[in-house]
């Protein structure tokens, strides 16, 4: 397919998913799961269709509408959206595999408003991957907060109806008390918001005021979940797993780092940024959401609360590596995309799993499931390495870009910081798989075996992803050393 | 025969003669087909009107032949035509949509008188927007206030009887103090009509009685048009009317007066009176801020869902009058648009409402919990019209907030406190709307709906089509931006 026309494909086709999965939903399940296992490959097709041309170099791009001068809706596909696009669409597929197998395997209700909800929310990622500019990535970052909604408050019970006010309201508070502002700021003083390489904002504003504008940008983005808006993650654990592991470890978060990175690189220019004083504290910022967030997650008690504060500091990973404002860091930033999707999303499906097969949640009873459940502790096993960044997994080769990009910068911060990070990862993830593979059972804790055999498929895949990306992770370096050229050209 | 040049006598004279012809269609469901029939049809005249006015063709009428300034002279202009727009697109839409909802609230045979006052408000509505003669739109205000007093009461709300009655109080003050200023004009020039008023007010030498007439017309509208603090009629006016005529009134009524306001202010007195435009701008601005955070934050603690939305409605004039209060091309074009993209909001809530009516007799938020179990097309159309009335990206009212924050940027003082300003109130209707949301969908149901499932067909097709309006007027909004700027520009024109 042309690339320019595989754009509006790429965001059409999840909407027209959606639809399929409502009307499919009214004649029976199993059509409806095909509609979304077959527009979930389709849509990866298309996707991964235009990567030869940005390996080409090609940079394509479509105009929908123009609603007024200098704010229009426009997409063009650059190296950093097109492997946010490459990784939400691959792990769709995935996912909806999961999905099935965990929905069933809970009996959960409202299924069909589950699956479209999620045909929904792809279709905002896609268009927050391929937006031209901030307008238009403004627009679908708001729609994947809504159409997100629904999946958290999934259970509809007061507790998770509470907790689903919670994430709406800090995302859409800070979109719009924080983050729209500072893109109408943008648009003021530059008369444009097109991501644009090298940046539009050199030359039109300065001093305080590049500190200022940026602090609008990270705290309104709250999908970033730097601290101290980050409250919304965690609360957003009600939601069922696959929507914690596709949405919350991938999509949604990785919008919020996503869109974090492209404003740097293309709205204020990294080297812009670099030459202002008044940018530094993103650095101590992240730095300290990473720390925080490790120190919070030693002390849960539940498994997917863990996680979920894993999530916070692995983002501001991202975060500061794209703040440290070097080439390497750059790339390791959007490495770590990559990297730490593949490993969360096994941790989750692996918590998923658990719950599915034994209805337990809370580390304490954890105790010997390893036995039980083999291949689920095993792919929880790789997930678990690969946060801390050991070999052979993906963890361990963004981490090396991202202190490779500290030392570039002689940035002594990041670089204690992600050592220290390394150890609280390490001190809160070993218990667990030592918990789980060499501890007694306690008696009493129910007969049960592995999770479905759709759930244990998927979360295999990815296990195996995670280690495939330490071996394999060529492409997507040399794709993102190109947004590095591109920026020093 | 070219009916083009007729447009704007057309446009008052359809409705105002069929009110009468209505009436006698005593048969059932007659009255309603002729009503909406009119009212589709006048929206016709809106749009032919509103397209020539695009292309760059500006319609001047004399009545009965005579010129002006000594006959009645009729003029369509982009501000104009904009605001026909609203006022006939409102009132097929509420005709349109209205009968099931108008069947259950009004009895048969009192149903022709209904639609005939219905369609005397949209024909005196119409009548002030086309109006280039300052005491012609005093006519045609009575017109339309006195039968919108008899529709709002018209319903089987009791409490609708004392509203009206305040209404009609303030409504009457309202217009008594444009006609003193009127008179005062008047008196000073020899002459009402607006053009006429521009050119021969420069030549008074005694200036006071004049700058009388300014605050005397601009207070009188001030109240027509519900400024805070001059709003208190609305909230309960459009809380107990029937619910059709909430959707009519509340999409078009005081953005009507607030277009006589402007207009007045901007053709005769802001090139005439010295330091005018500061005046205009201080006066307006305050009021216009604590509109925004005073019914925004009252909105926020409402029980009834008709009264939220009508008293967020105070805070969406307050919008319309900031922009206004620029008196900059970026604030009137945020100001009309808005007028326009509230309008396409207000109305398809109000619309929604009207549908969950049909099954739920008592609109208090804590009787509708779980509407969205048994009416889901509503709730969501509900939900579609909600985010356009917050701003959310990709509804229409997201466009007049980014217009609107574009246009206080421009201010060299305060502008920050704007936009924070703005911002602050973005986010109470996110929490007032949410509200409801919240309600309809996930609390437990209290009241069983009356009757099985969704609202009637009709309602609910209208419904959506004004939701989908919404969303479509947020990605391609160049056909009422377009409108807006020709407005501005316009009025700008007058200002010195």
């Amino acid at each position: 397919m042309n690339p320019d026309t595989a754009i509006p494909v790429a965001i059409c086709l999840p909407l027209a998913v959606a639809v399929g999965i409502v009307l499919a939903g009214r004649i029976s399940d199993n059509l409806r799961e095909a509609v979304t296992l077959v527009g979930a490959a389709a849509l990866a097709w298309v996707v991964w269709g235009m990567l030869p041309a940005l390996f080409a170099g090609d940079r394509p791009a479509v105009e929908l509408s123009q609603l007024m001068p200098g704010l229009s809706i426009g997409f063009r596909v650059e190296p950093l959206g097109m492997l946010f696009a490459a990784l939400a669409s691959g792990l769709w597929i995935i996912n909806s595999v999961y999905s099935i197998g965990y929905m069933r395997g809970n009996r959960e209700k409202n299924q069909t408003r589950f699956y479209t909800c999620f045909a929904l929310a792809l279709a905002a990622t896609m268009g927050i991957a391929f937006a031209a500019n901030l307008f238009t990535l403004f627009l679908f970052y708001e729609m994947l907060t809504l159409s997100t909604y629904p999946l958290v408050s999934h259970k509809g019970d007061a507790a998770t109806v509470r907790s689903a006010r919670v994430y709406l309201g800090v995302l859409l508070c800070t979109s719009i008390g924080l983050f729209l502002p500072a893109i109408i700021w943008t648009y003021h003083v530059t008369g444009t918001g097109d991501f644009t390489v090298g940046g539009i904002l050199s030359g039109h504003i300065q001093g305080a005021d590049v500190g200022l504008l940026l602090a609008l940008f990270v705290f309104g983005v709250g999908k970033a979940a730097v601290m101290p808006v980050h409250r919304w993650l965690p609360a957003a654990m009600v939601a069922p797993t696959p929507v914690s592991a596709l949405l919350h470890a991938v999509a949604v978060v990785k919008a919020g780092v996503f869109t974090i990175t492209k404003i740097i690189v293309y709205v204020f220019g990294v080297d812009f940024l670099f030459s202002e004083p008044s940018s530094g504290w993103l650095v101590y910022a992240a730095a300290f959401t990473i720390i925080a967030a490790s120190l919070v997650a030693l002390r849960q008690q539940n498994l997917k609360r863990l996680l979920a504060y894993s999530t916070v500091a692995q983002l501001s990973y991202v975060v500061m590596a794209a703040a440290v404002l070097k080439p390497l860091a750059e790339v390791g930033a959007a490495i770590h995309m990559v990297a730490h999707a593949f490993g969360k999303i096994t941790l989750f499906f692996a918590a998923g799993a658990i719950y599915t097969a034994a209805k337990k949640t809370e580390l304490s009873q954890l105790r010997g499931i390893g036995r039980r459940m083999p291949w689920t502790m095993g792919a929880f096993t790789v997930g678990a390495l690969s946060m801390i960044g050991v070999p052979p997994t993906g963890g361990f080769v963004s981490k090396w870009y991202i202190l490779a990009g500290a030392f570039q910068a002689d940035n002594l911060l990041a670089i204690f910081t992600i050592i220290a990070s390394t150890a609280l990862n390490a001190a809160y993830f070993l218990p667990i798989i030592y918990m789980a593979w060499f501890a007694r059972e306690e008696s009493g804790s129910g007969d049960h075996g592995e999770a479905p055999p759709l759930v244990v498929l998927a979360l295999t895949a990815t296990a195996l992803l995670t280690l495939g990306f330490f071996f394999f992770n060529g492409p997507v370096i040399e794709l993102e050393t190109q947004l590095v050229r591109e920026a020093m050209r | 025969m070219d009916l083009t040049p007729h447009l704007p006598a057309l446009q008052v004279i359809v409705p105002m003669l069929s009110a009468p012809l209505v009436l006698l269609l005593r048969p059932r469901g007659l009255a309603w087909a002729g009503a909406a029939a009119v009212a589709v049809l006048s929206f016709c005249i809106a749009a032919s009107l509103a397209f020539a006015v695009a292309r760059g063709e500006h319609f001047g009428y004399d009545m009965g032949g005579w010129r002006a300034p000594y006959g009645i002279e009729l003029s369509v202009d982009a501000f104009s035509a904009l605001m026909l727009l609203i006022v006939t697109g409102a009132g097929a839409v509420s005709l349109l949509a209205g009968r099931p909802s108008v069947d259950l609230q009004i009895e048969q045979e009192r149903q022709p008188l209904f639609y005939a006052a219905f369609l005397l408000t949209l024909a005196g509505l119409v009548g002030i927007t086309v109006s280039a003669d300052a005491f012609n739109i005093f006519v045609f205000m009575e017109i339309s206030s006195l039968a919108s007093y008899v529709i709002i009461a018209g319903g089987p709300d009791r409490r609708a009887l004392p509203a009206v009655f305040k209404y009609l109080i303030m409504g009457t003050i309202g217009a008594t103090f444009y006609l003193i200023g009127v008179g005062l004009v008047y008196m000073m020039t020899g002459t009402l009509n607006l053009a006429d008023l521009e050119a021969r007010i420069g030549g008074v030498t005694d200036i006071n009685p004049i700058l009388m007439a300014a605050g005397f017309i601009t207070v009188g509208l001030a109240l027509k048009a519900a400024v805070f603090p001059l709003h208190v009629w609305l909230p309960n006016a459009y809380a107990h009317a029937p619910h059709m005529v909430t959707v009519f009134l509340a999409a078009c009524a005081t953005k009507v007066a607030i277009y006589v306001l402007i207009r007045f202010d901007f053709f005769v007195f802001q090139a005439n009176l010295p330091g005018h435009q500061l005046q205009f701008s201080l006066f307006l601005l305050p009021l216009a801020l604590m509109g925004i955070l005073v019914a925004s934050a009252v909105a926020m603690f409402e029980g009834h869902l008709k009264r939220l939305l009508a008293v967020s409605s105070v805070a969406q004039i307050g919008y319309i009058m900031l922009g206004a209060s620029f008196v900059s091309q970026a604030g009137l074009v945020a100001a009309f648009a808005h007028m326009f993209n509230h309008a396409l909001a207000k109305g398809g809530l109000f619309l929604a409402v009207a549908c969950l009516a049909c099954h739920y007799r008592d609109l208090r938020l804590d009787q509708l919990a779980g509407a969205a179990r048994t009416m889901p097309l509503t709730a969501a159309a509900f939900v579609v019209c909600g985010f356009s009335l917050i701003g959310i990206p990709g509804t229409a009212g997201f466009i007049s907030k980014w217009l609107l924050i574009g246009a206080a940027l421009e201010r060299d003082s305060s502008a920050f406190v704007l936009v924070a300003i703005i911002l602050a109130s973005s986010l109470m209707a996110l929490v007032y709307i949410w509200r409801v949301v919240e309600t309809l969908y996930f609390r437990p149901a209290v009241v069983e709906a009356e009757g099985p499932g969704e609202a009637p067909l009709q309602l609910l097709l209208v419904t959506w089509a004004v939701a989908l309006a919404n969303i479509g007027f947020g990605l391609f909004p160049r056909f009422p931006l377009a409108l807006s700027s020709a407005a501005a520009e316009l009025l700008l024109g007058h200002t010195r």
